[in-house]
């Protein structure tokens, strides 16, 4: 993705904004998304018109921080509309592409436009607010009609299809209206997982892993721990899991255009089903370098987040990798379709008492077996199994996962 | 804090349920077979439960009884043995 269009300005001029508020609609290639602001303040200018197609990386808009008044802020020279925006070697969620860096250098805080692949979203041609709205306001997505032709579904078509509605329908059948959320779901699921299987050659690897070390510790961590403070088994996993894609990068990352772009970053996607049906896969953010404490309360902010409908374009936009913890449901082994354009995806099956050998003897151990299913483009069979034998090796230790 | 009724602690485990599954029916509930069969919960919900019936009941679940509350009827045992010992 390297353009989108300004659809929706959410805040204007003098506006106070919060950090993580959503403050534009932006429409890429991959569906509409939501564009966050990272700094609180006070919005100064809009620089980019609705409607104008931006690179990714653009000055948006203007902020001004506590203290800082306009006249700081320096005057922004006109920004040419650019038709097409030609291929450029990088990472979805990682490059910007900067056409302003005399901006830049004066620090101004900026808005960019946010790199996004969202799949939940995607052929749906509606900004995540707008979804939000409608559903709030019991508005069918699918009857709404936009100012222009084909144009993204915006809140403002939501409001005026809310407001016809409760001209002509009777209360009755205002439930029946309601958008069903889980259908638009299975189709985004469907047109991702089907690319997947179309594009990507798929290789899976398995391996069982001897949990006793974790589950041990995780059995004394937890006992010293207050009840709201415990940590789930899957946090250590997580944390060895990043660890391990760091030993192995090909597996982090994404292909795009015919080839491998490695991520320097670990961003975990956690698949998180939810309730009733369907599932997003959104990033836990640098997984590699946070404690397990750290990871834990990212895990449960995402997760509560998840089930409320209140994810970030962020999070959507930026994992470089999947972790499917599917064995929490009582499998033993998940082997996962790979999320294009990631190339990798990690499950983990149920933990369960297992004979294992070692030293000649049988002995009874706590086993999970691990798996990876990988883009064969992107690497082979002995770098997958040199990962899982990381993750393995890694989970023998948990007391260095911290 | 000493003894609840087992209707208490009954609807404790309802609240607590409620918070985590809101399209739960409690008077679905079969009180002798597996909670997790009847309702989609996972283990961040089982936590999160915990945690509530920590918050309601005032007592401490260590990790390990866990298992206690695998169905309506042992949970209900286990918290009233848990609440009558706690002081």
């Amino acid at each position: 993705m390297e353009a989108g269009t300004l659809v929706e300005w959410l805040v204007k001029p003098g506006d106070e904004v919060q950090r993580g508020q959503v403050v534009a609609v932006v429409e890429t290639q991959k569906g509409a998304v939501d564009v966050e602001i990272w700094e609180a303040g006070t919005v100064d200018k809009l620089v980019v018109e609705t409607g104008k197609k931006v690179p990714v990386g653009e000055l948006l808009a203007l902020l001004r921080v506590a203290g800082e008044s306009a006249a700081e802020i320096p005057e922004i020279p006109e920004i040419p509309e650019i038709p097409e925006i030609p291929e450029t070697p990088g990472m979805p969620g990682v490059t910007r592409i900067e056409t302003a860096p005399t901006i830049a250098a004066t620090g101004s805080p900026r808005v960019e436009t946010a790199p996004v692949y969202m799949a939940t979203s995607a052929r749906l041609r509606i900004s995540p607010s707008a979804r939000k709205l409608a559903e709030e306001l019991g508005v069918d997505i699918a009857s709404v009609q936009t100012a222009e032709p084909g144009a993204v579904i915006s809140r403002a078509d939501i409001e005026r299809a809310a407001q016809a509605k409760t001209k002509t329908m009777s209360p009755a059948t205002t439930k029946a209206a309601a958008p069903d959320w889980h259908a638009q779901m299975r189709i985004a699921i469907a047109a991702a997982m089907s690319r997947s299987k179309r594009e990507i050659p798929h290789y899976y690897l398995a391996t069982d892993i001897d949990m006793s070390a974790v589950s041990a510790w995780l059995v004394a961590e937890n006992l010293k721990r207050d009840v709201a403070q415990r940590l789930l088994p899957v946090v250590p996993c997580m944390k060895a899991v990043a660890l391990a894609l760091r030993e192995v990068p090909e597996l982090n990352g994404f292909w795009i255009d015919g080839a491998l772009r490695p991520s320097a970053a670990v961003h975990l996607g956690m698949a998180i089903a939810m309730r009733g049906g369907g599932l997003v896969a959104p990033a836990i953010h640098d997984a590699d370098k946070k404690s397990l404490d750290q990871l834990m309360a990212d895990l449960r902010d995402l997760i509560t987040r998840v089930r409320s409908g209140r994810l970030r374009s962020s999070e959507m936009s930026d994992p470089t990798v999947t972790f499917t913890n599917l064995g929490e449901q009582g499998v033993e082994g998940v082997f996962g379709v790979i999320y294009p354009p990631q190339v990798a995806i990690i499950g983990l099956g149920k933990i369960t008492e297992r004979p294992w050998v070692e030293d000649g003897a049988v002995v009874v151990r706590k086993v999970a077996t691990a798996t990876l299913a990988a883009d064969h483009r992107a690497s082979d069979g002995h770098r997958g199994g040199l990962f899982l034998a990381a993750l393995g090796r890694l989970l023998q230790e948990p007391e260095r996962l911290r | 804090m000493t003894s609840r009724s087992r209707e208490e602690l009954q609807n404790a485990i309802f609240d607590a349920l409620g918070a985590v599954a809101p399209e739960m029916d409690s008077n679905a509930i079969v009180p002798e077979r597996p909670l997790r069969e009847q309702i989609d919960i996972d283990s961040f919900d089982f936590l999160n439960f915990i945690i509530r019936l920590h918050e309601i009941l005032g007592i401490d679940i260590p990790e390990k009884d866990y298992a206690e509350l695998l169905t309506l009827n042992s949970a209900v045992e286990y918290l009233a043995r848990r609440c009558a010992s706690h002081q």
